[in-house]
């Protein structure tokens, strides 16, 4: 399953933008655009959304090249981790008040 | 915090502007140290340029705001809204490059860069003929951009090593940019060469009309010659070879040709003297008319 | 399945009583909803309505500005207003691709939008006859903007609120270089002086009206308001607005050209003379000075680029047959 916004019936096709901000920083999902081809996609993105030095690398992803998960399944699908509280620091209380711990 | 602490500081730029989750709506204002509008204005301060060296930046500069002036009217009507933006942002760099040599020419007359855009009348401006033709098609403005970009590459790049450290200083920013308009109109001049049957003879159409005025940017006259024996200006006829093997390579890569025969015309140019097409005048009368209707008035 | 396909289906499900309750919950909780979220039809369309007015008001509302590049009286000025007008291109664009995550293409809303189908804000109807227009469409129609725009940054829609936080960062910026240029005209000669009273004389009015009707004739508000897409009503904005123009107009030393305005220390707000909401309609029903205008240079330039967007979507197959055939 695609993330929306990728019809396939507009001649340009519709990319999705990811920014890394800075050195140390992961790429983050900062909107969309459209463009003929990667090329296109990357230099459109560096004009659209770094004009104001937001960003020091970019990826251009095709819209349609996204898998996400089902939203269907959406409350199933991440129910797991939901009390599995072990896998937390703050689950350990007994050692409280212990130094470097 | 101590100096091993594991806990490093987050990075500054990591703000909340750039996690809208955290800020839930909220705006500010960043607040951020702002670079140097113009460029070369720290490395010459206090600076006067020689009459020469004035001459030989109100050249560039004009070359520079000239084709500004052009790319500002495709903002509204560029293909595609992106393009309106790509467009914008090489007409915003080359307004800063404008400004930087304009107003270190001014220098040598106590002028502003003001004065020099808007105050002279068209035979004191020193602009090649290439800059003042008009957009015409789209492909018209690429085939434009990628001679004037392909040149102004060359030009800045040898111009960074000038022994007069303003040029140096205007040259060497002025190149990064330069570089990326190179590869804007290399792109756009593969994509219509390698389009459609329509945009291919549009892109042909587009070389001839530009090519022209090609010769001209590699003219060398006193001034120049002058100016180069002493390291401060490039001889603009050394950088035809490097020029010529760029379009080389993108002509090869578009299967594109120069023109010949017929339509391979030489304009005779003589911008450098202030002698110009007739495309120069409604051009400067358009963009001084405000400014004249108010002497002396402060915007 | 595409996302179109998926869409339209979620569309034909009005009866997904899960997804109904989860919709229910996040508004209540004032969390987002997010593209993929089950979301009530209406919800989906008003959205889509309000975002694509909004991108569409960016791109026309270009061309007002865009009017005076060239013939900017400074190099400093026609820089600056350049990259305003190139943020409006962008500010079209976050909002189109905000839109688009709830299944229209850009193409079909630009389509709408050259055809006359759509709307966008009257106030770029109006004519830019001066310079001062720049520094009055910066101050009171950005300022206007600045306010019905920032409490939708925290829209209940996702991908709205997320584009709108990056337009209000951008925007502070036109607001203060309008309160500049017309700082520095009032600042001026005799000359500079009128034409800054003259244009904010002529856009004071169409920018109270760029918060939309009085309250009690604003029929979508309350809807809006129930979906936290909306979170003050229009007059609310409006007093806002008005009570920050004030100071500054002091500021300015220009004159707001509405002689019954006063703060009132009962209400605690602004008395203000009735708006004229003929004229509003007026130039809502296309009869502003510059409707057909706008609209037909958008439409050339639409049409004038398709060869070139052709050509580009061309090269790209052939590049793909290529690389496949490699």
């Amino acid at each position: 399953m695609s993330t929306p916004g990728e019809l396939g019936t507009e001649p340009w096709p519709l990319w999705e933008v990811f920014v890394r901000a800075n050195r140390g920083l992961s790429h983050v999902h900062v909107g969309s655009l459209h463009a003929p081809d990667a090329d296109m996609a990357v230099r459109n993105a560096r004009d659209l959304y770094t004009r104001r030095n937001e960003g020091i690398s970019i990826w251009v992803v095709p819209a349609d090249a996204v898998t996400t998960s089902d939203p269907d399944a959406k409350g199933a699908f991440f129910e797991s981790p939901a009390g599995k509280n072990y896998r937390h620091a703050v689950y350990y209380t007994k050692s409280e008040g212990v130094k470097h711990l | 915090m101590s100096e091993n602490s594991p806990v490093e500081e987050r990075p500054t730029k990591e703000d909340a502007s750039r996690n809208p989750e955290s800020t839930h709506g909220d705006v500010s204002v960043d607040r951020l140290a702002l670079a140097d509008e113009l460029a070369g204005s720290a490395e010459g301060a206090g600076r006067v340029a020689s009459a020469d060296a004035a001459e030989y930046a109100l050249r560039l500069g004009d070359d520079a705001l000239v084709l500004a002036q052009q790319l500002g009217m495709w903002i509204t009507r560029a293909p595609e809204l992106e393009e309106d933006i790509a467009l914008g942002n090489i007409g915003l760099d080359l307004i800063g490059h404008a400004r930087s040599l304009l107003h270190y020419a001014g220098t040598a007359t106590g002028r502003s860069e003001d004065e020099l855009a808007y105050w002279r009348d068209e035979p004191e401006w020193r602009n090649a003929w290439l800059f003042e033709q008009p957009n015409g098609d789209f492909a018209c403005t690429i085939a434009r951009q990628l001679v004037a970009s392909l040149y102004l590459f060359e030009l800045y790049g040898a111009l960074a090593d000038s022994t007069d450290p303003t040029l140096a200083a205007i040259a060497a920013k002025s190149v990064k940019e330069v570089d990326y308009h190179r590869d804007h109109a290399t792109q756009w001049v593969l994509r219509l060469a390698g389009g459609t049957e329509e945009s291919r003879r549009r892109m042909i159409r587009g070389v001839e009309v530009t090519w022209p005025y090609v010769d001209e940017l590699f003219a060398d006259d006193e001034l120049t010659e002058r100016l180069a024996a002493d390291g401060v200006a490039v001889l603009p006829s050394t950088l035809r070879p490097a020029f010529e093997s760029a379009v080389d390579a993108v002509f090869a890569e578009a299967s594109l040709e120069r023109p010949s025969g017929r339509t391979a015309v030489t304009a005779s140019g003589g911008g450098r003297r202030g002698s110009h097409t007739e495309h120069l005048g409604p051009l400067l009368a358009e963009m001084q008319v405000l400014a004249r209707q108010h002497p002396g008035a402060s915007w | 399945m595409t996302a179109a396909a998926e869409l339209s289906l979620a569309g034909a499900e009005p009866q997904d009583d899960e997804g109904r309750a989860l919709f229910d919950e996040l508004i209540a909780k004032d969390s987002r909803i997010e593209p993929r979220d089950w979301m009530p039809e209406a919800y989906r369309k008003t959205l889509i309505r309000q975002i694509s007015q909004h991108a569409h008001s960016e791109i026309i509302g270009m061309q007002p500005e865009s009017n005076w590049i060239t013939r900017a009286p400074s190099l400093k000025r026609k820089a600056i207003l350049m990259a305003k007008v190139q943020d409006e291109a962008g500010h079209g664009l976050y909002l189109y691709s905000a839109a688009q995550t709830l299944g229209i293409g850009r193409d079909e809303m630009m389509s709408q939008l050259i055809e006359g189908r759509a709307r966008y804000s009257s106030i770029f109807n109006y004519t830019t006859p001066t310079w001062a227009d720049m520094g009055a469409i910066g101050w009171l129609v950005d300022g206007a903007a600045i306010c019905n725009q920032v409490p939708l940054c925290r829209a209940s829609y996702g991908p709205y609120g997320r584009a709108m936080v990056r337009i209000c960062k951008e925007e502070s910026f036109h607001q203060r270089q309008g309160f500049e240029i017309l700082l520095e005209l009032m600042q001026g000669t005799e000359a500079q002086r009128e034409m800054a009273q003259d244009a904010v004389n002529r856009w004071y009015w169409p920018s109270l009206q760029m918060f939309g009707p009085p309250d009690d004739e604003s029929p979508n508000s309350a809807q809006s308001m129930a979906w936290n897409i909306k979170r003050f009503s229009n007059d609310e904005l409006r007093q806002r607005f008005v009570g920050m123009l004030v100071p500054q107009a002091e500021v300015l030393g220009v004159t707001l050209p509405d002689p019954a305005l006063r703060f009132n220390d009962e209400t605690g707000e602004y008395d203000m003379s009735e708006i004229d909401w003929t004229e509003f309609n007026e130039v809502l029903a296309g009869r502003g000075p510059a409707n057909a205008e706008r609209l037909r240079r958008r439409r050339e330039a639409h049409d004038e680029g398709a060869w070139v967007r052709e050509a580009a979507a061309e090269y790209a197959r052939k590049q793909s047959l290529k690389a496949a055939a490699a």
